[in-house]
């Protein structure tokens, strides 16, 4: 009885799961055709070419610009309030510093929509302020820095930072010496795969930085959306190739680290 | 310089970033809520004007039937990928969790190849039936997006706990003789029942919030998100965009504390 049953079952759930795979795929190797074929409603025979991502590159270079500025802008705020913090949080680990937990992990449980809303409203009239770049910085520096945290504090939650922390200290090290001799270095893993993913995130979003944006700050995400409302399909698929190219090394790199991570030492979630 | 000291120290750049812009814009949020000529009834309003109750039921709906689609297709791969293994899986597994960093800008432009004015439905339909199907820019459109969005998410957080599961449980199961579908419906979907909480909340409060999208997509979608959008930058009604966002956030935030208290990690609900 066992054979041709789980045969089938087994052949349902594979045709079941290549069809989603499909659906995920499909349309972005469909993007990534259209954005090099020279005329997408004639299909690839039309040729291929590279002019529309030259367009993209001229209309759009200083939105990749100012993606990778905020990105890794974004980056420094995080990793020079995100480590001592993370740091603080672990060694107090008491009622207050849960508390303080749980508040700068609530961007990520607000719609970015709400958070956008609110920093117009608060600091919409410092015109200086709201012009320049460094407002959406803002925005993406509270979004990302609950996973910077939460990446070193789970390094810190596996290597007991205690006892090295006390052993240092018994030796007569500061604090400061301690933090940057002995903390630091043994947070590297959780640094760096905090990193990844606060540039990952910086770059992708979207949400805040619509509404945070002004026609002199755009950003790469926000470009998209407006390739997508305005231009050729050919020119917004380019447009979205770059995009696909930028990250993907990012991911990988993301993957490779969980994976190399997850094998050697496994820090507990 | 003490220790206490030094950890206090820590904690101000901190303070300064998150009392600055998240702490004090959010109470400025809730107070402008409160601020229309209307007052604390504009919280009211969400849901007694018949608009923005209408919407509210209609991004509810769209939320629910996205988790719960999501669940069933994430439960049947998730078991399918994690409990068989053969030439070809790593691939599989590579490209159902490649889009986990796509924006939901760009999840809407996937949706308008797939179902968009000159997508690849509408050219299938077209050669099979003779009629062009379009609707990347209605609600199924939406739907097949926050899908696209979703699934990732779930599969892996589905796949991670079908691997803890203990096999001891189904060999018992099926010792006792009971057939594969009971096995899966007595045993395998019981014990992943905190999987499903923790994901599906994820993925609704996901749906809820998602503005890229909805933006990408909406021509004519009454969804909470696009709402607060148009009262805020069409309508310059300042006090409801500002309610409509508290009420949101708040649902978002409530679905996902629920959720973590199953033991679920919560991150990542951007889109």
């Amino acid at each position: 009885m066992k054979t041709t049953r789980d045969c089938l079952i087994f052949l349902g759930q594979l045709a079941f799961t290549l069809l989603v795979a499909a659906f995920l795929i499909v349309p972005a190797v469909l993007s990534m055709l259209a954005g090099i074929t020279s005329n997408y409603f004639l299909g690839v025979k039309s040729g291929l070419t590279l002019q529309w991502v030259l367009q993209v590159w001229e209309l759009y270079h200083d939105t990749i610009f100012r993606s990778f500025l905020i990105a890794f802008s974004t980056l420094a705020v995080t990793l020079a309030v995100g480590i001592p913090a993370a740091y603080a949080l672990h060694l107090r680990n008491d009622r207050v510093s849960r508390a303080v937990e749980e508040i700068i992990t609530l961007p990520l449980a607000i719609p970015g929509l709400a958070i956008a809303l609110a920093l117009l409203l608060t600091y919409g009239g410092f015109s200086d302020f709201r012009r320049s770049w460094l407002f959406i910085l803002v925005g993406h520096a509270i979004f990302t820095l609950p996973f910077m945290v939460r990446s070193v504090m789970a390094v810190f939650a596996a290597i007991d930072v205690k006892t090295l922390d006390e052993g240092a200290a018994s030796l007569g090290a500061s604090p400061w010496r301690r933090f940057c001799d002995v903390i630091v270095p043994n947070a590297r893993p959780g640094i760096l795969a905090g990193s990844l993913m606060v540039v990952t995130l910086s770059l992708g979003e979207f949400n805040l930085t619509w509404m945070l944006h002004t026609p002199l700050t755009k950003t790469l995400p926000v470009g998209l959306a407006d390739s997508y409302a305005s231009m050729r399909l050919e020119v917004a698929s380019a447009y979205t190739l770059v995009f696909f190219i930028m990250i993907i090394p990012l991911l990988t790199a993301m993957q490779v680290f969980a994976g190399y991570r997850g094998a050697a030492s496994g820090p507990k979630r | 310089m003490s220790k206490k000291t030094f950890i206090g120290l820590c904690f101000v750049p901190l303070a300064i970033l998150v009392a600055a812009f998240f702490v004090l814009p959010m109470a400025r949020l809730v107070v402008t809520g409160a601020s229309g000529h209307d007052g604390l009834r504009t919280y009211a309003a969400i849901l007694l004007d018949p608009r923005y109750r209408a919407t509210l039921i209609n991004t509810i709906l769209l939320a629910t039937a996205t988790t719960l689609a999501t669940l069933v297709i994430s439960t049947i791969s998730g078991l399918f990928l994690q409990r068989h293994h053969f030439p070809g899986r790593a691939v599989l597994i590579a490209m159902l969790t490649f889009p986990l960093a796509f924006p939901g800008v760009v999840v809407g432009f996937m949706i308008i190849l797939l179902a968009g004015r000159q997508g690849l439905i509408g050219d299938v339909t077209l050669r099979l039936l003779g009629d062009k199907q379009v609707f990347a820019y209605s609600l199924q459109g939406l739907f097949l997006g926050y899908l696209y969005f979703s699934i990732p998410r779930v599969i892996l957080t589905i796949m991670a706990a079908v691997e803890k599961l203990d096999p001891s449980l189904e060999e018992a199961a099926r010792a006792l003789g009971a057939g594969p579908w009971r096995v899966v419906r007595d045993v395998v979907l019981p014990a992943l029942a905190p999987a499903f909480i923790a994901s599906g909340a994820i993925a609704f409060a996901t749906a809820m919030g998602a503005f890229g999208t909805a933006f990408t997509l909406a021509t004519d979608i009454d969804v909470l998100p696009m709402l607060i959008y148009t009262e805020f930058t069409l309508s310059a009604n300042f006090a409801v965009a500002a309610a409509l966002s508290v009420g949101l956030g708040l649902v978002t935030w409530a679905i996902l504390a629920l959720a973590r208290s199953f033991g679920g990690n919560t991150v990542a609900a951007a889109g």
